[in-house]
């Protein structure tokens, strides 16, 4: 699968990821809806290492959609408010 | 795909859908789909230059507040040494806010610079793939039928659509951001205006809502800490004793 985190690019992850990738998305729409910011903090961080870890950076010639659009790394929580919301990121 | 970057992308890529449906055979499609794209980079490249602008101001703005806070610190130094504590003191609350300002807005022109960057390093991407789709697109129009080559073109379209999408919302975002900061920016602006920062030495005994507001700002330690620092270098008494009887400093 194709993730790109908004502002930096676009990387390839193993396809086994996606249920990791939506479970996290899920907690992170129910942490915002609580209002939990610690909790989201947490989440969008595990977020960002599961990408950091099995994502390999696409070449610049690749001309692709991605599968899922991360919003930008600095995502402030008020800014998740309006994303994380739902089904999330990744449609169920 | 929910999400702002999700919707933003959408909008473009139906835009280039749009544009993919309404020519006749793909050659055509592939063209204009390129010319499109240029066009945009322009757009794109307009957006950095406003956010670049902005910094730029912010930065004078940052000038002329530091130009405050030099001269306040020295207006306080006169005050104290002439012995008016008073004076010297809502020097220094001035001082105060002014400084807290200043420090908010360097580190906020700091992190500009580096979205800046980040920016104009996309741009530089963004420019790569539009070079790739050009070469692409002769290689479609040469190898695959028309109907194939539609698909082709669709996937490589939306992908330069999806990067042209994403750096358009970074723009927007710092876009945002320097609207905030010159808002605040603004905000000093009009205290300057009605005089929190004036010269010192026009002001009379009295205090106006100015100042009594800026003593409740400047009200933490800080005043404080440097009057008394103020005293002991000027070596008018104790450089603990918090009061001073107005003029007691005069002999000195």
């Amino acid at each position: 699968m194709i993730v790109r985190i908004s502002g930096e690019g676009q990387f390839q992850l193993p396809d086994e990821d996606a249920d990791r990738l939506n479970q996290l998305d899920n907690d992170a729409v129910s942490a915002v809806e609580a209002g939990d910011r610690a909790k989201f903090k947490q989440l969008w961080g595990q977020m960002l290492e599961l990408v950091n870890v099995d994502g390999n950076r696409l070449e610049e010639e690749e001309l692709v959609e991605s599968d899922v659009i991360l919003p930008p790394r600095d995502v402030s929580f008020e800014e998740a408010c309006a994303e994380f919301t739902g089904e999330g990121l990744i449609p169920d | 795909m929910a999400g702002l970057g999700g919707r933003m992308s959408t909008v473009v890529k139906a835009k280039i859908s749009k544009l993919l449906d309404r020519a006749e055979d793909p050659g055509e499609t592939l063209d204009y789909g390129y010319q499109k794209q240029v066009e945009l980079l322009q757009n794109v490249k307009k957006g950095i230059a406003d956010v670049v602008t902005s910094k730029k101001r912010l930065q004078m703005q940052s000038q002329k507040l530091e130009q405050s806070v030099v001269k306040l610190d020295t207006q306080a130094r006169q005050a104290m040494s002439q012995g008016r504590e008073d004076l010297a003191r809502a020097a220094l609350e001035r001082k105060t806010v002014a400084q807290t300002e200043l420090q908010s807005l360097d580190t906020q022109i700091a992190e500009l610079e580096n979205q800046q960057e980040a920016l104009i390093e996309n741009e530089k991407k963004l420019r790569t793939k539009i070079e790739t789709f050009r070469t692409k697109k002769e290689v479609i129009k040469a190898q695959y039928s028309a109907a194939e080559a539609q698909v082709k073109i669709s996937e490589a379209a939306n992908g330069v659509g999806e990067e042209m999408a994403d750096l358009g919302l970074a723009i927007q975002r710092a876009e945002d951001k320097t609207e905030n900061m010159r808002a605040r920016a603004g905000a000093v602006e009009e205290l300057e205006k009605a005089g929190a920062f004036d010269d010192i030495t026009q002001l009379g005994g009295g205090q106006d809502d100015i100042d009594r507001e800026l003593a409740q700002i400047g009200a933490g330690g800080q005043v404080d800490d440097e009057l008394a620092k103020m005293k002991a270098e000027l070596g008018t008494g104790a450089g603990d004793a918090p009061q001073i009887e107005q003029g007691q400093g005069e002999s000195k």
